[in-house]
């Protein structure tokens, strides 16, 4: 797919919460063989929320961040969507709490704003929507924004990643950009891989079906049919950013796809920081648009449950050298951390519950 | 036992002053406070306007909280402080990615927001600036 107008990424954000748990920690508290059972996945550790975050206050922080290396004024964004499958609100824009924390459309607040949920690939879905508005001119500006607070369940396999982050992207006008997006491809289908149903605290998978007709699936014909409309083969990027639920999957997803690991490693950051779901691969990105040159070419395929993929073609321009160092970058969110043993982390998670009257949820 | 309930209507006229640190400014005098009042407590002036305040300072004295009032059980404990803008205007408020032993005056400090506090699992949140040290 490709705008009717060129678009491109003004500006980009990221956001870490600094606590960290290790795998070692949470293998320790379920009584599990680290070796055995965790190190595996390749994630040494991931982060976690302090008490007082949650999805809306992490894409406060990219927003910001993303809006700061755009140097747009927020009165000129005229949508503004969170991708996200941890809401703090079941019903209630988290858009408008950062349209109104950021003033974004201004002091009239003329501005779209709206959730969006697709389970990793809420993010990128907001970033495809924003560039079919900025594409076909009913905006300049627009902010995508991917964030989440994963929960996986107390003990489930998927407590060794779920982690909280997000990432957020300014998308306008090819002139204004740090990079422009050329082109992209989103493809679905029904895959019951991973769901969390309306009432229920923490998701269900399917063991054994994440992998093959799920991930490698969805990332594998996204990419191969993005790569088909360009006419580029693997060798004609510089960097290959995918969805990370582990450490292991996006190393394997492009060995397939014929990718090397010199291509994947500067955007690989579930390893450091865990699976930070909707922001994951544009945390990814990001991080690669924090080291990138004029001139370079990235390919981008997320990946959401349920399922599905969003690819894209981003070629960066000379702009990207401008205002790299404004904020910070996401390698300084992966070394400020402060680990926590399994009690902080229950704390923080809400996983302690205090008796009722007292405290919060 | 009651259950604590933020007062939606307060919260929601307070939106400014809590998400992007609102204060106000006398055209009169130019002294510039947290929050906004209606007359100006250096000369008197009733011409105040709102304005944005700077989101940088730092820590001027504190104290920390151990016995808290309902709804802050959680975040126990914390420290309120009192924070010496860049402009030098004074805003009291919470800390937060701080533990009690790392705080001192002078730290300089940023403004972000945080929840302060949630109204039991089906009540509203309420969201706020708070002030976290800058590296
Ligand atoms: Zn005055």
């Amino acid at each position: 797919m490709r705008p009717n107008r060129s678009v491109g990424i003004v500006g980009w954000g990221a956001y870490v919460p600094k606590y960290r748990i290790t795998s070692k920690e949470l293998a320790r508290a379920w009584g599990k063989d680290w070796k055995k059972y965790a190190a595996r996945i390749l994630v040494e550790e991931k982060s976690v929320p302090g008490i007082d975050e949650d999805t809306f206050t992490i894409a406060y922080e990219a927003a910001k961040n993303a809006i700061r290396r755009a140097r747009v004024d927020p009165s000129e964004i005229k949508a503004v969507f969170v991708g996200t499958e941890s809401k703090p609100y079941a019903v209630k824009p988290t858009a408008t709490m950062l349209a109104e924390a950021l003033m974004i459309g201004g002091e009239e607040r003329l501005t779209l704003g709206a959730d969006f949920e697709f389970a990793c690939k809420a993010g990128s879905e907001a970033m495809q929507a924003v560039i079919g508005l900025v594409g076909s001119r009913m905006i300049d500006y627009g902010l995508a924004v991917g964030a989440d607070t994963a929960q996986g369940a107390p003990g489930d396999a998927l407590e060794y990643t779920a982690s909280a982050g997000g990432a957020a992207f300014v998308i306008g006008t090819e002139d204004k950009s740090v990079a422009r997006i050329v082109g992209t491809c989103s493809y679905v289908t029904d895959t019951p891989d991973f769901w969390r149903r309306q009432l229920a605290k923490y998701p269900s998978h399917t063991s054994g079906f994440t992998g093959k007709p799920a991930y490698f699936t969805h990332i594998i014909n996204a990419s191969k049919k993005l790569m088909e409309e360009m006419g580029t083969s693997p060798k004609d990027y510089d960097y290959v950013v995918f969805h990370q639920p582990n450490g292991k999957f996006p190393l394997k997803v492009a060995k397939m796809l014929g990718f090397t690991e010199e291509q994947v490693k500067p955007g690989l950051i579930t390893p450091f920081i865990g699976n930070t779901y909707s922001a994951s691969s544009m945390i990814g990105l990001a991080a690669v648009l924090d080291i990138a040159k004029p001139g370079e070419t990235i390919l981008v395929t997320s990946f959401g449950s349920g399922a599905g993929s969003d690819s894209f073609h981003i070629e960066v321009s000379d702009r990207i050298e401008e205002v790299r160092n404004c904020v910070p970058r996401v390698i300084d969110f992966i070394k400020k951390k402060v680990y926590v043993d399994y009690a902080i982390y229950s704390r923080n998670r809400r996983m302690i519950i205090m008796p009722a009257g007292i405290g919060d949820y | 036992m009651w259950a604590y309930r933020l007062n939606i209507p307060s919260h929601w006229r307070l939106l400014s002053e809590r998400y992007r640190l609102a204060g106000g400014y006398c055209e009169n005098c130019g002294h510039k406070m947290f929050p906004k009042q209606k007359i100006c407590p250096k000369c008197g002036s009733e011409k105040i306007k709102p304005v944005e305040l700077p989101r940088r300072g730092k820590v001027i004295t504190y104290t920390i909280v151990q016995t808290p009032p309902r709804g802050f059980e959680y975040y126990t404990p914390y420290i309120l402080a009192i924070i010496e803008l860049e402009d030098g205007t004074r805003v009291f408020g919470q800390l937060t990615d701080i533990e009690p032993s790392e705080i001192q005056e002078g730290m300089e400090v940023e403004m972000t927001i945080r929840k302060v506090r949630v109204s039991g699992e089906s009540g509203a949140i309420a969201y706020a600036y708070k002030f976290r040290p800058l590296e």
